[in-house]
């Protein structure tokens, strides 16, 4: 049995690298310290995709690498209008082949932002982000609002490490000087720990930022007695709570992203920070979810100029969410293949947009089997990146940090399947004269 | 005609447990769920565990009926996954994001199966 520590979690945007794991028999048998009960269960294993496969007639017919890489690389060299989507759950090494694979084949490459913390990032694009690593919240924070975000289900680390009930150099006291405030439809188990817990009825948000902006700028006159559910002296006790901490922080989840108003609930809440400014210091950040959405973010704007839903058909990167972007692509018909790596569009996508991936070739780069596979026509078996593949990922605060090899696998890891598929593609676009 | 309700969905703890692991009986019976306020339960007639129907403009789904007290009346929470997305419009208002949260639904009691997700998956390629 080996111990091997400062393992580094590749489930959630947290990425905890603290863990310390027992390794008997190439296989991880114990997750002894660091980890949450989500980050535990996939540290832990789960049933694989035991080898590559072909759809035939129907049903998936076990294949080598080779053929599989093949017939993928036919798929997409043949495909007008392919769709490369996915990369949150992969590694940056693995994004960037993905990246010059689009550039190669004119594809569209868009990520799981799109249908997670996209908002945020046009949000970003129009206002900019006054934000700070978390490192910074837990040493200096004394102020925290989680607002649509419930991280004691979704990021069960992030109150312990980051944020609550850390415990940093000006905030050695822990929770015991810190103050609590979740903004939530539901009164989830975050909001039980809340000082202030203010139950916004839902699609309300962006009233409530407004409400917020207007008394931190001292226009208390104009805040009616109740704004989407809550009361005006709730919020006026709230903003005292902002006015009086030394630094404050705002998290926010998908609660905000996914509802209506979407970006414009993004941008009335850095606007509500930066009305905060005017009295203390004050911080903004979203939830990221996967454990690389944020470094896809970074490779895709590295490489192409923008972080999601990208097209390069034209030979040059045009950006435009809402027509590019992976749903609305799909529920337009437009795309005639797709490339399915590191995420789950039969789980996560909606049901109108399945319809229409289901009916393409889809090729599935995934080290689980989950519902996009019932209908992939290619599946490429991937070692599980943190686990049995090393590489660098972006936690949610945009820092870096590399992901380690635990065990050993036959499994190849995205990044050689990537590579192995673009050789192919490029073979046989310079056979037939492109 | 059912109930009117506003659906919402989102994170559990063992839904991210099972992340990996969606065929898997334990994810079903987490993720094909909905979870309501007593009070909306007691009005549609419904224990927990039995089953209810969902429809939206988009689509329909059959799911286990979970009681929450968290859940304010008059909404409905369904666990991010393949049942709640049988029920969202691909539409993005330009915004490439689809509307998750603040589905206008209606919910009622029901006899029918729960789809298993093979069995759902299978809708979309007919």
């Amino acid at each position: 049995m080996v111990e091997i520590t400062d393992v580094v979690c590749s489930l959630c945007g947290c990425v905890c690298d603290d863990i310390v794991v027992e390794v008997e028999d190439n296989k991880v048998t114990k997750v002894k310290k660091g980890a949450c009960a989500v980050g535990k269960s996939k540290l832990m294993g789960h049933g694989r995709i035991e080898e590559p496969a072909i759809r035939e007639n129907g049903s998936l017919k076990a294949c080598s690498y080779d053929d599989a890489i093949k017939k993928a690389a036919e798929i997409l060299a043949a495909a007008r209008r392919p769709l490369l989507y996915g990369w949150s759950s992969t590694v940056c090494e693995a994004d960037k082949v993905g990246v010059e694979l689009a550039e190669e084949i004119g594809a569209v490459i868009d990520n799981t932002a799109s249908v997670c913390h996209g908002p945020s990032v046009l949000a970003i694009q129009d206002v900019g982000l006054p934000s700070c690593t978390l490192g910074e919240v837990k040493n200096r924070a004394d102020l925290i609002i989680y607002w649509g975000a419930n991280p004691a289900a979704a990021h069960a680390n992030h109150m312990k490490r980051y944020s609550y009930i850390s415990k940093g150099y000006w905030t050695e006291e822990g929770k015991k000087n810190k103050k609590l405030v979740v903004v939530d439809v539901r009164r989830t188990a975050t909001a039980k720990m809340a000082d202030v817990f203010l139950q916004i009825e839902q699609g309300k948000d962006y009233l409530v930022f407004s409400a917020l902006r207007a008394l931190l700028y001292g226009y208390e006159d104009v805040v009616p007695d109740e704004v989407g559910g809550i009361s005006k002296k709730d919020l006026l006790e709230t903003v005292k709570m902002m006015k009086e901490s030394k630094f404050g922080i705002t998290f926010f989840g998908m609660g905000v992203t996914h509802t209506r108003g979407r970006h414009n609930n993004i941008v009335n809440a850095i606007e509500m920070t930066r009305a905060a400014h005017t009295h203390t210091k004050f911080s903004i950040m979203p939830m990221r979810g996967h454990y690389n959405v944020a470094g896809i973010n970074q490779v895709c704007t590295w490489e192409t100029g923008f972080p999601f839903a990208v097209d390069l058909t034209r030979g040059y990167a045009w950006y435009n969410p809402g027509e590019v972007s992976a749903t609305d692509l799909l529920i337009r018909r437009e795309c005639d293949a797709a490339l399915i790596i590191a995420s789950d569009p039969g789980a996560h996508f909606p049901g109108e947009s399945i319809r229409h991936l289901a009916k393409i070739p889809v090729i599935q780069i995934d080290p689980f089997a989950n519902p996009t596979t019932e209908f992939a026509d290619v599946v490429i078996p991937a070692a599980i990146s943190g686990v049995e593949a090393e590489g660098n990922v972006y936690r949610m605060d945009n820092i870096p940090i590399r992901l380690r090899k635990l065990v050993d696998t036959e499994y190849i890891a995205d990044e050689e399947i990537m590579k192995r598929i673009l050789d192919e593609v490029r073979a046989i676009r310079e056979k037939g004269g492109n | 005609m059912g109930t009117k309700v506003n659906l919402i969905s989102g994170r559990t703890i063992v839904q991210g447990q099972n992340l990996d692991n969606k065929l898997s009986e334990a994810y079903f019976n987490e993720v094909a769920t909905c979870e309501l306020n007593g009070s909306d339960m007691e009005k549609l007639g419904v224990a927990a565990d039995e089953r209810v129907k969902i429809k939206t403009s988009f689509g329909e789904v059959v799911v286990k009926a979970k009681e929450k007290a968290g859940t304010p009346e008059g909404v409905i929470f369904i666990p991010m996954g393949p049942w709640a997305n049988a029920l969202v419009s691909g539409d993005t208002h330009g915004a490439g994001m689809p509307s998750y949260k603040g589905i206008d639904a209606e919910i009622e009691p029901t006899e029918e199966e729960i789809l298993q997700v093979k069995a759902l998956m299978k809708t979309y390629m007919e």
